[in-house]
C-alpha cells in the first residue's frame, strides 16, 4: 500500500470524529489527535478499533498509548503491516 | 411555593405513527400501529404480534449526526431523542447554542431497559474474550439514564437531567416529578417522558410469562383487545412520548402555545400487600392514587369528564374500571368518558404513560376524545359497572374540560395525572 493511499484511509477514519469546529483540511501530518483536532478521549479508542478493521492489524495498549499524533498513527500502522 | 405549570411541547414516536401528524391521524381514525413481526416467528413467540415505531433511516440521519450513528444500536434512545426533540421544537424552543448551560432547563426521561440490542453485542464481544472491541458507546447506549444523558446533552440542559423507572407506571411518573419540581420554583421547563426498546429481548419475558395472546398472529390489528370480553393479554409495544412542562410565567413571558394544565398527581404504591404482588395491583392503593390525584389537583370528581385507563387488554380491565368507579364514587351513565390508545398502539411499557399522555393532551387540541379499537363486545364486568355509552367506539367531538390519566405498572405501582383545559383567563 501506497504512503498516500494509506495517509488517506486514515484521514478517512480521521475525519467522522471531528468536533463540528475542526474541518476535515485542518487535519495534517502532525496533527496531535486531542490538542489540535480535538477529539476526545473516548473516540480515540474508536478510531483504534477503525484502523485495526480498515488495516486488519491489531493494536496493542502500548500502541494506543504511543499514538498521539496522526505521525504516530502511521507509523504504528507500517510497523504493524511489515510484522504481518 | 406551588406555582402553575402547563405543558407547551409535545412529541412522539409510536407504532402507530411518528411524529404528532401521522400520530393525531391514526388516533382520529383509530388506525393499527401492530404488525406481525417476521423475527418473533422466526424466534418461536407465542406471541408474534408487537408495535414498533416506524423510524426511516432518512429520518434518523435527520436527529444522529454521522458520528452518533456509529455503532448505534439503542432503539430506545432513537424513539427518545425523535419524541425529545420534537416537544422541545414544538414548544418553540431552541437548542442551547451559549456558552453556559440552561440552568432552569432539565430532563426527566424514563425508561424500564436501555440498549437490549447493544448489550447483546457487547456480551458476545466479552464472552469471546474481545472486550477491547466493545468501543466508546457501550456505556453511554446501555445506562438506563443514556437517554436523558443524550437529550440533556442534545439540548444543553442545567437543571436535573435523570430518568426515573417504574415499570409501565414510568412515563405518568416522570410527567408528576416534572411538574412537582416547576411547582416548586425549582425549574422553570422540564422535558419529561420515557422511552422503551423494541425487539425480542425487551418482550420475550412477557411471552414467557403467557400473558400475552397467541391466536392473533395472522390477524395483528385485532389482537389488542382493551375492555374487550374476548380480551386476551397485552400486545408489547416499543417507543417513546415527550412534552415539555413549563411554569405558566415562563410559558406567558415566552409567549408559547399552551396545550393544557397540569393540575397536580399522585404517584404511590400498593406494597404488594392484599391483593397487591409484584404483577398484580392491590387495589386499595389504585384507588388512593386517583382520589389523592384528585385531591392534590385541587378538583371534584365530578369534574372529571375523560379518563384514559391503563386497561391493557387482560383480564385485569374489569377491576380497573372498578377501581376508577369507586374512587370517582360514580358509574353507570354518570361515569365519565374512557378510552385505551393500547387497541391500537399495543403496550409500550415503560414508554406507555407518556405515549398516552401525549394522546390524551391531543385530545383538548383535537376536540375529542379518541374512539377505542377492538371493543365491540365490551366485558360483561365492565358493563355491570359503568354504560356503554362511556366507551366510545367512534372518535367523538366533545371539548374535554378535565383529563384524569393513569398508568399502573409491574412492583405495584401507579400514578395518576390530571390534566385540564387552558383558557386564557
Amino acid at each position: 500500500m501506497l504512503k498516500e493511499e494509506k495517509y488517506q484511509k486514515l484521514k478517512d477514519i480521521i475525519k467522522i470524529y471531528l468536533p463540528e469546529d475542526v474541518a476535515v483540511t485542518d487535519i495534517e501530518q502532525d496533527s496531535h489527535f486531542m490538542n489540535h483536532l480535538n477529539i476526545n478521549s473516548a473516540n480515540l479508542v474508536d478510531i483504534v478499533l477503525d484502523v485495526e478493521d480498515a488495516f486488519d492489524i491489531r493494536l496493542e495498549n502500548e500502541d494506543m498509548e504511543k499514538m498521539q499524533t496522526v505521525n504516530d498513527a502511521m507509523a504504528i500502522i507500517d510497523t504493524k503491516l511489515a510484522a504481518k | 411555593m406551588n406555582r402553575r405549570v402547563v405543558i407547551t411541547g409535545l412529541g412522539v414516536c409510536a407504532p402507530n405513527g411518528v411524529g404528532l401528524t401521522d400520530f393525531t391521524n391514526a388516533l382520529l381514525d383509530g388506525k393499527s400501529g401492530l404488525r406481525h413481526q417476521p423475527n418473533l416467528e422466526k424466534l418461536g413467540f407465542g406471541c408474534q404480534v408487537a408495535g414498533e415505531p416506524l423510524v426511516k433511516d432518512k429520518l434518523i440521519e435527520y436527529y444522529f449526526t454521522p458520528l452518533e450513528r456509529r455503532g448505534l444500536n439503542a432503539t430506545g434512545i432513537v424513539y427518545g431523542v425523535i419524541a425529545g426533540i420534537d416537544a422541545w421544537k414544538d414548544a418553540g424552543l431552541e437548542k442551547n447554542t451559549t456558552d453556559e448551560p440552561s440552568w432552569d432547563r432539565g430532563v426527566i426521561f424514563g425508561t424500564g431497559i436501555l440498549g437490549v440490542d447493544k448489550f447483546r453485542e457487547a456480551i458476545h464481544l466479552i464472552d469471546e474474550g474481545n472486550v477491547r472491541r466493545l468501543g466508546s458507546t457501550s456505556v453511554i447506549q446501555t445506562m438506563a439514564s443514556g437517554i436523558s444523558a443524550y437529550l440533556g446533552g442534545l439540548l444543553g440542559c442545567g437543571n436535573q437531567v435523570t430518568t426515573n423507572s417504574a415499570a409501565c407506571t414510568t412515563g405518568t411518573e416522570g410527567i408528576i416529578m416534572a411538574y412537582d419540581r416547576i411547582s416548586q420554583g425549582k425549574a422553570e421547563i422540564m422535558l419529561t417522558g420515557s422511552c422503551s426498546d423494541s425487539g425480542p429481548y425487551v418482550w420475550g419475558g412477557f411471552d414467557a410469562m403467557r400473558i400475552l395472546p397467541r391466536g392473533y398472529n395472522d390477524n395483528p390489528t385485532k389482537a389488542s383487545r382493551p375492555m374487550s370480553a374476548t380480551a386476551g393479554g397485552f400486545i408489547p409495544g416499543s417507543g417513546a412520548g415527550a412534552l415539555v412542562l413549563e411554569s405558566l410565567e415562563s410559558a406567558k413571558k415566552r409567549g408559547a402555545r399552551i396545550y393544557a394544565e397540569v393540575l397536580g398527581g399522585e404517584i404511590n404504591s400498593g406494597g404488594q400487600i392484599g391483593e397487591g404482588s409484584m404483577t398484580a395491583p392491590n387495589s386499595i392503593a389504585v384507588q388512593r392514587c386517583i382520589r389523592n390525584a384528585i385531591t392534590n389537583s385541587g378538583i371534584e370528581a365530578s369534574d372529571i369528564d375523560v379518563i384514559n385507563g391503563h386497561l391493557t387488554a387482560t383480564s385485569k380491565d374489569g377491576l380497573e374500571i372498578e377501581n376508577w368507579s369507586k374512587a370517582l364514587e360514580r358509574k353507570y351513565d354518570d361515569f365519565p368518558y374512557i378510552n385505551s390508545f393500547k387497541g391500537s398502539v399495543g403496550h409500550c411499557l415503560a414508554a406507555a404513560g407518556s405515549i398516552e399522555s401525549v394522546a390524551t393532551v391531543l385530545q383538548f387540541k383535537e376536540q375529542v376524545v379518541f374512539k377505542n379499537v377492538n371493543c365491540d363486545d365490551i366485558h360483561p364486568e365492565i358493563l355491570a359497572v359503568i354504560s356503554e355509552s362511556c366507551i366510545p367506539r367512534e372518535t367523538k367531538r366533545h371539548q374535554s374540560k378535565i383529563i384524569a390519566k393513569a398508568s399502573f405498572g409491574f412492583g405495584d405501582v401507579n400514578a395518576c395525572v390530571i390534566f385540564k383545559s387552558f383558557s386564557k383567563e
